[in-house]
């Protein structure tokens, strides 16, 4: 099936948890990542057990703690 | 009160502008916009601010310019360093445009003065560098109903969001509580390309703009990110509302701002 992974398209195994997408797109600080699915936030709980589907936008935002 | 002819003058490219014109500049000219940090994003804002003729400026740093700040803090110059960073960017704003009045705040903004700092203006600026600083000053105008522009900046990566009360997801909703400490690097630790500062503070400043002079889009419900290696801006869209948000949300638990606890080394607030 296909993701769009901020942005882009790309092709992953069906039914691919957040938590093996976060290992697969080598996601910096994976512990303190924002997922967002579809414009809606997901829980870090649910990270292992919801799956994604075909078509589903996802965004990863980072923490970005600099500015002086 | 109309402008003075040095006024229309040094504005008038702004009142060329239909969605300014003198009405929109003596707008500018009657605002009160707060920078917290007068360092790498602060500098920017400040001097854009000033040139454009926001009328007072607030700038709350506690800290001194040191040599290493001057890769970036464009308000300070070599002369500077050792100065207060408040005072350094009173004389640079002065000397760009002695229309503005500053206020300076040389102290740490914390839980218990954060609310009587930001009263008296219309518009907050983040530029502080670290977790508990950027939470707390959500957390302070998200209570007080102030609206704000958080930014963040890394490496060669930076990120902005405006944050206006009721119109869209707080800073909290999106990244809910500060990291751990040292789970995630600072600018002093992993580095951060000079003019970053520059593009995401003068964003920063734009936002502040639209928002005082009621025109256009804001990033309110959207995340702004910026890679300077690929050269890739993206807005990314944020949930309208976020129930479970500890500030903003429908039952919220944090009804006054939190000092959240420093590492020694990061103890002034304003640091780095």
């Amino acid at each position: 099936m296909k993701l769009i992974i901020a942005g882009t398209e790309k092709q992953v195994e069906n039914n691919i948890t957040i938590s093996k997408l976060i290992e697969l797109e080598n996601v910096e600080t994976p512990q303190y990542v924002t997922v967002s699915v579809n414009d809606e936030f997901v829980s870090s709980e649910s990270f292992d057990t919801q799956t994604l589907n075909d078509g589903d936008r996802i965004e990863f935002l980072y923490f970005m703690g600099g500015g002086q | 009160m109309g402008l003075t002819n040095e006024q229309i003058l040094r504005y008038s490219r702004h009142i060329l502008l239909k969605d300014v014109g003198v009405k929109g500049q003596k707008k500018l000219l009657e605002s009160k916009v707060l920078i917290i940090g007068a360092g790498g994003l602060g500098a920017p804002v400040a001097m854009y601010l000033a040139a454009a003729g926001i009328g007072t400026i607030g700038i709350a740093d506690a800290d001194v310019v040191d040599l290493s700040n001057l890769q970036r803090q464009i308000i300070h110059s070599t002369p500077d360093v050792g100065k207060p960073k408040v005072q350094s960017a009173e004389e640079t704003i002065h000397s760009l445009n002695p229309d503005v009045k500053v206020i300076t705040y040389k102290q740490f903004v914390n839980a218990s003065n954060i609310l009587d700092l930001i009263e008296d203006y219309d518009f907050i600026i983040d530029g502080t560098d670290n977790f508990p600083a950027k939470f707390l000053i959500n957390d302070a105008c998200v209570l007080a109903k102030k609206p704000f522009s958080h930014a963040g900046i890394i490496r060669f990566k930076g990120q902005l969001m405006t944050y206006v009360p009721g119109q869209g997801p707080c800073y909290r909703c999106v990244f809910k509580d500060p990291p751990p400490k040292e789970a995630v690097p600072t600018c002093k630790e992993a580095g951060v390309i000079g003019c970053m500062g520059g593009v995401i503070g003068s964003l920063q400043a734009m936002e502040t703009i639209k928002y005082l002079l009621g025109i256009g889009e804001l990033l309110t419900g959207y995340l702004l990110t910026y890679d300077a290696i690929t050269m890739e801006f993206r807005k990314v869209k944020l949930p309208k509302h976020v129930a479970n948000c500890k500030v903003c949300g429908d039952n919220p638990t944090i009804t006054e701002p939190i000092d959240y606890e420093l590492p020694a080394c990061e103890l002034n607030l304003n640091k780095k």
